[in-house]
């Protein structure tokens, strides 16, 4: 009964290998940081949707972690994402010009406070909504990301309906995937672990996990409050690289969009909901293009509906997800 | 004297449905006991109440000298109450692997902060879980899979620290109680074999020099020569 180190191998049922994670990280973070010495040869157009694919990564696996994993239906990621972005921005509107390394410095630290004020706000509504269960969740967590938009919008030191500009556009290409790359490391060695699995168990069976001891709650809390950080996190990206923040763009479509891209890359499948993430982020501008060359015109004003079509169609089709090919033992 | 679980009184109303009244039971230590009763009879409801699914109207539930009344489901497993399911309720998303190893959670040092540094410790600790969730899995594969009339376990007790042989005792037990079937235990580790084993023969030098219950062979002289040296 002599076990090898391998052992470790069979609990990894993820497409990622996990032993090479930490290598992963630092390349992924050292790409972000070559990419963003060229990032002044990159078409600016280019460079903004670099910078949405980025995020978009960072706001749908932490959404994963929620949903996928640990199977709670929110609704009102956008709203985490609005919290992160009001508060690192008004941090970073009250410095002037600085120099290369200030700049970075305060920067990582709003992103940092931004992160932990959506956490905040994550505990603050998880706590007491997380005993309710699938839909009712669901509209809990709505009202919520509502609630953050209609309080935004009401305040007038933060530009009321009018929106609030960023003065620094210090996002750029490092901050963008080395943040990723970070969200991607820590929502993967979180659920490979031992202690991590406990989600998937709240996801599958609540009453079992129950029973096999797992304080369900605090499982789920935890998902939450995780999942909102980095929620918040990529809302200080946005904010930064936009340089102009709206609550108009942060409101209910702007979640379901995150939801879509879950969903699409199969629930709890961290490479899949990537994929996705970088795939609907491309496709309506990819659908733009298409409508500047002749005869493809009609595609401007239809693009939308053509999205929404292609949508329904892969959920029709491939309800487990585009990129989920997870097989259960469980009979149905 | 105390015993292990005991309901005093333990009594559930569903509105006018009075599920379970008054009931009294003990469980004492290494005890087995039978709770049966027609459909309807109660028998799982009791079973909720005692694992904290359902709360009690009154009465008293006292696991191991604490009051198990107002804890959680979750909480109560942590003190040491597991239960199965009459409907198989398994995690699907999980492999086998890691069905087992999500329960292992119990007994983990650290919380998700330890999880996510994956600081020192952490990985000598998921790599021991890996192997202890392995050696149930091997067991488990031939008492249940192979459904023997006789299973052979060969040293199993080999490189297991304390708290693992006293699992591992508890599983043979189990085993051996659950599938009726007959175990032969070849074992360096001479408290295990005591606890374990009905009957015990010894060899030395290729020759059976003793057979009989745990204490007479405990007791026998040529055993104790063997064992300590003329």
């Amino acid at each position: 009964m002599r076990i090898n180190a391998s052992a470790m191998a069979f609990s990894s049922s993820f497409k990622m290998n996990f032993r090479h994670a930490k290598t992963f990280l630092l390349g992924a973070i050292a790409l972000g940081l070559l990419a963003s010495l060229f990032a002044d040869r990159i078409n600016p157009y280019w460079l903004f949707i670099f910078y949405d694919i980025g995020i978009s990564i960072v706001m749908a696996v932490s959404l994963n972690l929620i949903n996928g994993y640990t199977g709670q239906f929110s609704l009102g990621h956008a709203g985490f994402m609005a919290v992160g972005a009001y508060t690192s921005a008004v941090i970073t509107n009250q410095f002037g010009d600085l120099s290369f390394f200030a700049a970075n410095g305060i920067f990582a630290g709003a992103l940092l406070a931004g992160g932990l004020a959506a956490a905040l706000a994550g505990l603050l509504v998880g706590i007491p909504t997380l005993r309710l269960r699938g839909d009712y969740l669901a509209i809990v967590t709505l009202g919520f990301g509502e609630i953050i938009r209609v309080i935004l919008q009401n305040m007038d030191r933060v530009g009321g309906a009018r929106g609030l500009s960023v003065m620094h556009g210090w996002t750029n290409l490092f901050w963008t995937f080395g943040l990723a790359a970070v969200t991607v490391y820590v929502v993967a060695s979180l659920v490979n672990s031992t202690y991590g699995r406990g989600f998937i168990a709240v996801h599958d069976d609540e009453v079992a996990a129950e029973a096999m001891g797992i304080n369900t709650t605090k499982y789920k809390v935890t998902a939450f409050v995780i999942g909102a950080f980095f929620a918040g996190i990529a809302g200080g990206l946005y904010a930064h690289a936009k340089q102009f923040v709206t609550p108009g763009g942060f409101g209910f479509m702007q979640s379901i969009t995150f939801v879509v891209m879950v969903i699409l890359g199969g629930m709890g499948n961290t490479v899949g909901v990537i994929l996705a993430a970088i795939l609907l982020t491309l496709l309506p501008e990819g659908l733009r293009q298409l409508a500047g060359y002749p005869h493809l015109g009609w595609i401007g004003e239809t693009r939308m509906i053509i999205y929404s079509l292609l949508l329904i169609i892969l959920m029709l089709t491939r309800p487990q997800g585009l990129f989920s090919f997870k097989k259960t033992f469980a009979p149905k | 004297m105390s015993a292990l679980l005991q309901l005093e009184k333990a009594t559930i109303r569903f509105g006018g449905l009075t599920a379970v009244s008054d009931l009294d039971l003990q469980i004492g230590r290494s005890e087995l006991v039978g709770l049966i009763g027609p459909n309807g009879a109660g028998k799982t409801t009791a079973f909720n109440l005692i694992t904290g699914v359902y709360q009690p109207t009154s009465g008293a539930i006292n696991f191991d000298g604490q009051s198990t009344v107002g804890r959680k489901p979750y909480q109560i497993t942590k003190r040491g109450i597991a239960r199965t399911f009459q409907n198989i309720r398994l995690f699907p998303s999980l492999n086998v692997f890691d069905n087992v190893r999500a329960v292992f959670h119990l007994h983990l040092h650290g919380d998700v902060r330890h999880a996510l540094w994956r600081g020192k410790g952490y990985h000598a600790e998921e790599k021991s879980i890996a192997k202890r969730v392995l050696e149930l899995l091997e067991i488990f594969q031939l008492a249940l899979a192979a459904k023997p009339k006789l299973l052979l376990l060969d040293e199993p007790a080999a490189g297991m620290n304390a708290t693992e042989k006293v699992e591992l005792t508890r599983l043979i037990r189990f085993i051996k109680d659950k599938f009726q079937i007959s175990i032969l235990l070849v074992e360096h580790d001479m408290k295990l074999v005591m606890e374990i084993c009905e009957r015990i023969a010894v060899l030395d030098y290729g020759v059976k020099i003793a057979e009989g219950k745990p204490d007479e062979v405990r007791a026998n002289p040529k055993v104790i020569a063997a064992y300590l040296g003329d």
